[in-house]
């Protein structure tokens, strides 16, 4: 038995993040959120470089094939540079997407250069997982119609992946006719979000999606675990940043992080977070190797992480006193980037809700043998 | 346990009300601060007892008598109409009620009236640098040159500073003194020579606090509060009246009326935020929270008006309480957005211009400032609880 990344899911790890180190450094990030696209373009080249947008992506069509685990040490190498690329939606879920539920013709187009960095695919599922406004997509033929709101890695994307209420995946060409984009400005100016209204627009469904939701939750457990990664590297972050800074700054002739409460947000912050970890790894595992549990381990650890990266992302800004309150310092891209984790692909409640449905909760007769029907993920 | 009003209370609900139902129209919005538009309606709220109420005549208050009765009244009508409330801020909260408890007779001539009508905007200049937490350990020099003090050092996180006229300041003038008595109160025109102002951009998007740097200001020596040495006693009777004001119960009050109605207004998948019980069990929590705030607030009410009622930890308790729960009332109300809560600026299907996103940040920044919360915890234990100190380092 051995729980724990390997030897190349570390190095990975060290790679991306020494790359963001050395060419995403919070001044490139502040230039970036002023506005500074060429500057995006050229952190996005040169982590393409190190492969991150393959690694879904089968052998046959050109892709590294590595597994969940692989997918969310990058993502958490993303989070805690707060790199400024498209990734969960365009390297993660699409690729998946196609592989599940393309056809062949669908995959031999899109795949290859999926893993090229020729093209970012745009996701939109925030209809499936709970449509605010009423906003939804419906196909009629081979058109399909509707608004879809905060699809992810839709700026500058090549194409978009598109779910209708019942979980259908359609795939339409960013070129097509009918489509106007609005750009939706959030409080993380890392990660553009963006509206898509869509007026009778040619678009070719994913086969294997028909009638058959496997395909959509399968995408949407692989974003959300990217979320949670996301939020996890950029909160370990906070973190260290807080102690660090609380072993500089004095006041009353001495090192802040020599007060007990100094050391106890401290400690509260890392007691949180370690299990997080963990946790994101076991539900990796589960990802590829545990249909049983996937659902559930995905759903709780987007959940669980994002209550957790919340009261960091406070915490650490405490740590700082009036510092961290500044946009010098920058504490905030990274509170703000796990701010909008948090959101995406379903809220806390939400998400935990979905929990509950997959457990079967509602159908349980009373006084049931709960643990049976369940499960335990960790006894497998 | 009394908790009517009384019949004369009534009778003054009802004339407050119908000023608020005739000045409903009046909206200020994208009038700049100390416009002739804001000052006028200041004046009239005072003209009508509606602010400065117990402040006298003389110096441009209502002049009425000490009614916190009123007052509660005046404030509970005010918060349920869009009507421009009166105008806050440091001048009003801390500097006037300071003024007049320890102001001379010049100072409170000067000072109270154009603090109360809003044309001069006051700061604060207590943070340094080195000096947060540790405030008594100020290093801003003043010393007295024949009948001027010179100053010298640097401020931070001072709010407001750009276009305030004023600034009260502590400054280190007996450096032989031990540090809490070595700090006098003094008073600064902004347009001072010598004074430089940099903003500093906050995660809010907005710079509101600024670096103020001194160098060779000359003001009058009678521009001090208190005597010289005094100015940490005279800065800490405004503390309290900042550290009351950050969480304002009926604020409060207002933001969770607007939070059920947008609640009520968002759905998910067509159903109503609020009908989802999740969502629901968190807004009645908060709302419990603020009730519970709410009534500590009519306690320190009560306490005002009975002296001998010991209110000593229901008002050091406040400010930490208070802006926690403020903190997470507006992410309540971004969790129940969902995505749409993350928009900000002048985005699409922004709602309530954004305020949510905003003052969930802010907050955050008042659990900070004021005196953190970790501060306020100290204060509490080591005040109100009675334990100890923790050590001091020797020389600190
Ligand atoms: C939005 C905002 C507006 C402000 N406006 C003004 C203003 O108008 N005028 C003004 O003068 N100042 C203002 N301030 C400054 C504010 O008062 C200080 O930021 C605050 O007192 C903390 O000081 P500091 O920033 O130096 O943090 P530090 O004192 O360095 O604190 C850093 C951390 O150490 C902790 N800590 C420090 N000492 C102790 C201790 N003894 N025990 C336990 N924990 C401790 C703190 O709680 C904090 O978590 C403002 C601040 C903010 C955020």
């Amino acid at each position: 038995m051995y729980f724990g990344l390997s030897e190349e899911q570390q190095s990975l790890e060290d790679n991306i993040k020494k790359y963001l180190e050395d060419n995403a450094s919070l001044d490139s990030i502040k230039e970036v959120a002023g506005g500074d696209s060429a500057k995006s373009a050229d952190i996005h080249k040169g982590l393409l470089e190190l492969g991150i947008s393959g690694l879904m992506v089968p052998e046959e069509y050109g892709g590294l094939e590595l597994d969940m685990l692989f997918a969310s040490v990058v993502s958490g190498a993303l989070g805690s540079g707060t790199a400024p690329v498209p990734y969960a939606g365009a390297y993660v879920m699409a690729p998946i997407a196609l592989t599940l539920a393309g056809s062949d013709s669908q995959k031999e187009n899109w795949l290859p250069k999926i893993a090229g960095g020729e093209v970012v695919i745009g996701i939109g599922l925030s209809e499936y997982v709970g449509a605010r406004e009423d906003a939804a997509i419906t196909a009629s033929g081979n058109t399909i119609s509707g608004r879809c709101l905060f699809v992810m890695d839709g700026k500058d994307a090549n194409a978009y992946i598109l779910a209708n209420k019942a979980g259908e995946l359609y795939l339409v060409d960013a070129k097509a006719k009918g489509i106007s984009l609005t750009e939706l400005v959030t409080v993380d100016k890392t990660r553009p979000s963006i509206e898509l209204n869509l007026d009778n627009v040619e678009a070719e469904l994913l086969p294997g999606s028909e009638s058959n939701q496997e395909v959509i939750n399968k995408v949407l457990d692989a974003g959300r675990l990217m979320l949670a990664a996301d939020s996890i590297g950029a909160s370990q972050i906070m973190l260290d940043k807080a102690v660090a800074y609380s072993l500089e700054r004095k006041q009353f002739g001495r090192v802040i992080g020599s007060f007990q409460a100094v050391k106890h947000m401290c400690a509260e912050m890392a007691a949180e977070l370690e299990p997080c970890h963990s946790m994101i790894w076991h539900a990796a595992h589960c990802y590829d190797h545990d249909p049983s549990q996937a659902r559930l381990m995905a759903c709780h650890t987007k959940a669980h992480v994002s209550e957790v990266g919340q009261q960091i992302s406070k915490t650490a800004t405490e740590v700082h006193g009036g510092m961290g309150f500044t946009d010098e310092l920058g504490l905030h891209y990274w509170f703000k980037r796990i701010g909008l984790n948090r959101q995406l692909l379903g809220s806390p409640e939400l998400v935990r809700e979905e929990a509950a449905r997959i457990q079967n909760f509602d159908q349980s007769p009373a006084g049931g043998q709960s643990k049976k029907e369940v499960g335990n993920p960790l006894l497998v | 346990m009394d908790l009517e009003y009384g019949p004369e209370y009534n009778d003054f609900r009802e004339e407050v009300r119908s000023f608020v139902k005739a000045n409903e129209g009046v909206n200020l919005l994208g009038k700049s601060l100390r416009s002739s538009e804001r000052v006028e309606w200041q004046q009239k709220l005072i003209d009508n007892g509606y602010f400065a109420r117990s402040t006298p005549k003389e110096y441009g208050g209502f002049g009425g008598d000490i009614d916190i009765l009123k007052s509660r009244i005046i404030a509970e009508e005010f918060a349920k109409s869009p009507i421009p409330k009166p105008l806050g801020g440091q001048g009003i909260q801390m500097l006037v009620p300071t003024l007049l408890e320890l102001g001379t007779e010049e100072q409170k001539q000067a000072y109270v009236k154009p603090t109360l009508r809003g044309e001069i905007i006051w700061c604060q200049g207590y943070s340094e640098p080195n000096s947060g937490s540790d405030l008594a350990s100020l290093q801003t020099k003043g010393e007295l040159d024949g009948d001027e003090w010179v100053i010298n050092g640097q401020k931070i996180w001072t709010s407001t500073a750009k276009f305030a006229q004023m600034c009260f300041c502590l400054v280190r003038t007996e450096p032989d003194a031990p540090k809490h008595q070595g700090i006098s109160y003094l008073l600064i025109p902004m347009d001072t020579p010598g004074i430089e102002i940099r903003p500093i951009m906050q995660m809010t998007g907005d710079a509101d606090f600024n670096e103020v740097f001194f160098t060779d200001v000359r003001i009058p020596a009678t521009n001090i509060v208190g005597e010289r040495g005094e100015g940490w006693k005279v800065a800490n009777a405004t503390l309290t009246h900042e550290r009351g004001s950050l969480a304002d119960p009926d604020v409060m009050m207002n933001r969770l009326y607007a939070l059920i109605d947008l609640m009520k207004s968002e759905t998910i998948d067509g159903e109503r935020v609020i009908d989802k019980p999740a969502f629901r069990d968190r807004l009645l929590r908060v709302q419990g929270k603020v009730l519970a705030q709410q009534a500590n607030a009519l306690r320190l009410l009560s306490s005002s008006i009975n002296k001998g009622q010991d209110t000593t930890m229901a008002r050091f308790i406040t400010k930490l309480i208070g802006t926690e729960l403020r903190h997470e009332l507006e992410g309540l109300a971004i969790d129940a957005m969902g995505e749409m809560g993350t928009l900000y600026e002048d985005s699409p299907h922004l709602r309530d211009s954004g305020s949510w996103q905003m003052s969930y940040m802010y907050f955050l920044g008042l659990i900070i400032g004021g005196g953190t919360n970790q501060i306020q915890k100290n204060i509490i234990s080591e005040r109100a609880l009675g334990m100890p100190k923790e050590p001091k380092i020797p020389g600190a």
